[in-house]
């Protein structure tokens, strides 16, 4: 018998992930960490959070309607929410309403969808707009709220959260402080050692997650272990995280080994600050990253550095955002200088050698 | 109207078709610069239309005696005469703005839109329409620089035309507005970014409003159903 196979178009392979099931897992990874920072830091958190993200997709769906589109499938991609719930991660968990509404304004409409939308952007949507907003309005996003879990005494309450997240907070001294960075940053600027500034410090409980910051910052631990369980579903690869963390730590490392009361260590970097988050959540996003796995060793390693930099010499305690959004725009010239073998040409371009027979 | 059509023309492409900033996308380096504020962009604005309207007037003068091969430097020379005597003038009459604007009066000799406006029309027209065109072009440039100076200003601080009577005398008073009272401020909008950003939305509106104009201009050709009778 015979078989007439008959090509209608090229040899493709299909993937099964979509957009919408990246998108949704990854969510999912994030979601131990958010849950807990919600936990930590009671109903304020999850007030901006809910803001943080409906505005978010309100925003997608003006822009898109404004384009003429159906915004409905647009939506359901999960793009949105997600952009949504990373800046609220990095937000303090006790801003008022109108930090996470112009947040989300800047992350969607200037960050992603003036340049056409999903896959479009030059920078990380969410860091894009965390910058702007620590630019804009300094005092509203260093406020960080102390640790006060749900459900015990000190938590403000549902209608207390209202008010905190709409009418803004009272008695700021009572209910905030700095985080650990901002904290080392100030004291250096006392001329303190690093010995005398960590007596209270208790690495263990950086790392579990009970310690002021935003969300993406406080917990470490469930982070990693969202980004590790990322890696192991192969949603993102470990290129970018590794070769991020191992550049901090290296780096951190030498200078504490110089000189031990002026350098901070590589396990409090690793533990403090928005080193996870950013490492397995922000510098993997597909967009903003180089293609081939050499150019994401090289953005990797450059956000370390970057980060290691702003941290130790830079006037902001926390530089993760500015180093994600400067490697971002580094990104095309990463591309275009590491490219990867085209089948059947050497590294050059050209064509190999056929053996003759 | 008492203007003949290519002086309308003129006028219209000036303040319209072919602003300088929205049209040709030059000029955008003092643009940004000192947009900061709408006080601000309106005495760069003035600077510049003084000096905009009389280099294509001196430069349509002499057109028939600077030879071709080396009228840029020459247009230069001319320019920068004109911009020395509007930069002593202002230094002497109105020394608030001078010492905001500052280095940028200095700089609209380099100023690409004024070489462009010299060698595109001044070297090629007659004085009346080259005096025209520099006007025009730049009462264009003018409101631009207003237009984008008080949207940053009220995004920024949420005021219009602050120190407005410092800058430009008393009877300025009546300009200065509190547009939302007890503003955080947006400080992104008053930075070099907000600029850019902002710029950004002035474009898009201009081409959002010559998209309609466009349509609506659209002759309305109405098909009117024709019944042939058929022949059997």
């Amino acid at each position: 018998m015979m078989v007439h196979l008959k090509p209608s178009s090229g040899a493709h392979v299909g993937a099964k992930s979509s957009v919408s099931q990246i998108m949704w897992q990854v969510m999912l990874a994030l979601t131990p960490a958010t849950v807990f920072g919600i936990w930590c830091f009671g109903w304020p958190a999850l007030n901006l959070f809910v803001i943080t993200v409906l505005s978010a997709v309100v925003f997608e769906a003006f822009c898109i309607r404004l384009a003429g589109r159906a915004a409905m499938p647009v939506i359901l991609d999960g793009s949105a929410v997600l952009t949504g719930w990373l800046l609220a991660m990095t937000l303090p968990p006790w801003a008022p309403w109108w930090i996470g509404v112009v947040g989300s304004g800047l992350a969607i409409v200037l960050g992603k969808q003036v340049y056409g939308g999903l896959g479009q952007n030059l920078f990380n949507p969410a860091m894009l707009a965390r910058v702007a907003l620590l630019i804009s309005f300094p005092i509203e996003m260093t406020t960080w709220a102390n640790v006060s879990p749900l459900f015990f005494s000190d938590s403000p309450g549902l209608v207390e959260s209202w008010r905190i997240t709409f009418a803004g907070l009272e008695n700021l001294d009572a209910s905030t402080g700095a985080t650990t960075l901002g904290y080392i940053k100030t004291e250096f600027s006392q001329n303190r050692l690093l010995t005398d500034i960590l007596k209270d410090y208790s690495g263990f409980l950086d790392f579990i997650g009970w310690t002021r910051g935003s969300m993406g910052e406080n917990s470490a631990l469930l982070l990693g272990l969202g980004g590790v369980w990322l890696i192991r579903k192969g949603i993102i690869q470990w290129q970018i995280p590794v070769s991020l963390l191992l550049t901090v730590v290296l780096l951190s490392g030498v200078f504490h080994l110089i000189d031990s009361e002026h350098y901070v260590g590589p396990l409090l970097h690793l533990n403090s600050g928005a080193m996870m988050c950013l490492a397995f959540f922000i510098a993997t996003d597909y967009v903003t990253s180089p293609n081939t796995k050499t150019g994401q060793l090289v953005f990797g390693s450059g956000c370390g550095l970057l980060i290691f930099v702003i941290r130790t010499w830079g006037a902001y305690p926390e530089g993760a955002g500015f180093a994600v959004l400067l490697m971002n725009s580094a990104t095309p010239l990463i591309d275009h200088y590491i490219r990867p073998r085209i089948y059947g040409r050497d590294r050059k371009g050209k064509p190999l050698e056929i053996p003759k027979s | 109207m008492f203007l003949s059509e290519s002086f309308r023309k003129i006028a219209s492409d000036g303040l319209w078709n072919n602003n300088i900033v929205f049209g040709q996308n030059l000029a955008l380096c003092p643009l940004l610069a000192v947009t900061g504020t709408a006080t601000n962009g309106l005495g760069m604005g003035l600077a510049t239309l003084v000096v905009i309207t009389a280099s294509n007037g001196l430069i349509s003068l002499t057109r028939h005696l600077i030879p071709s091969e080396i009228r840029i430097p020459i247009f230069v020379l001319l320019i920068a005469a004109l911009v020395t005597l509007v930069d002593i003038l202002m230094n002497a009459w109105a020394h608030e703005l001078y010492k905001v604007l500052g280095l940028f009066i200095a700089l609209i000799v380099t100023n690409c839109a004024l070489l462009g406006r010299a060698e595109a029309f001044a070297s090629k027209q007659p004085v009346k329409e080259a005096l025209w065109d520099g006007f025009m072009m730049g009462l264009g440039f003018l409101l631009v620089l207003v237009a984008l100076g008080a949207a940053r200003e009220i995004s920024a601080a949420g005021t219009v035309f602050a120190n407005a009577s410092l800058l430009l005398g008393e009877s300025f008073r009546f300009l200065e507005v509190t547009v939302i009272p007890n503003y955080k401020g947006f400080l992104l909008m008053a930075l070099p970014p907000g600029g850019f950003i902002m710029l950004g939305f002035l474009i898009v509106g201009k081409r959002l409003i010559d998209q309609k104009l466009a349509t609506r201009k659209v002759p309305v050709t109405v098909l009117t159903p024709v019944i042939v009778e058929e022949e059997l």
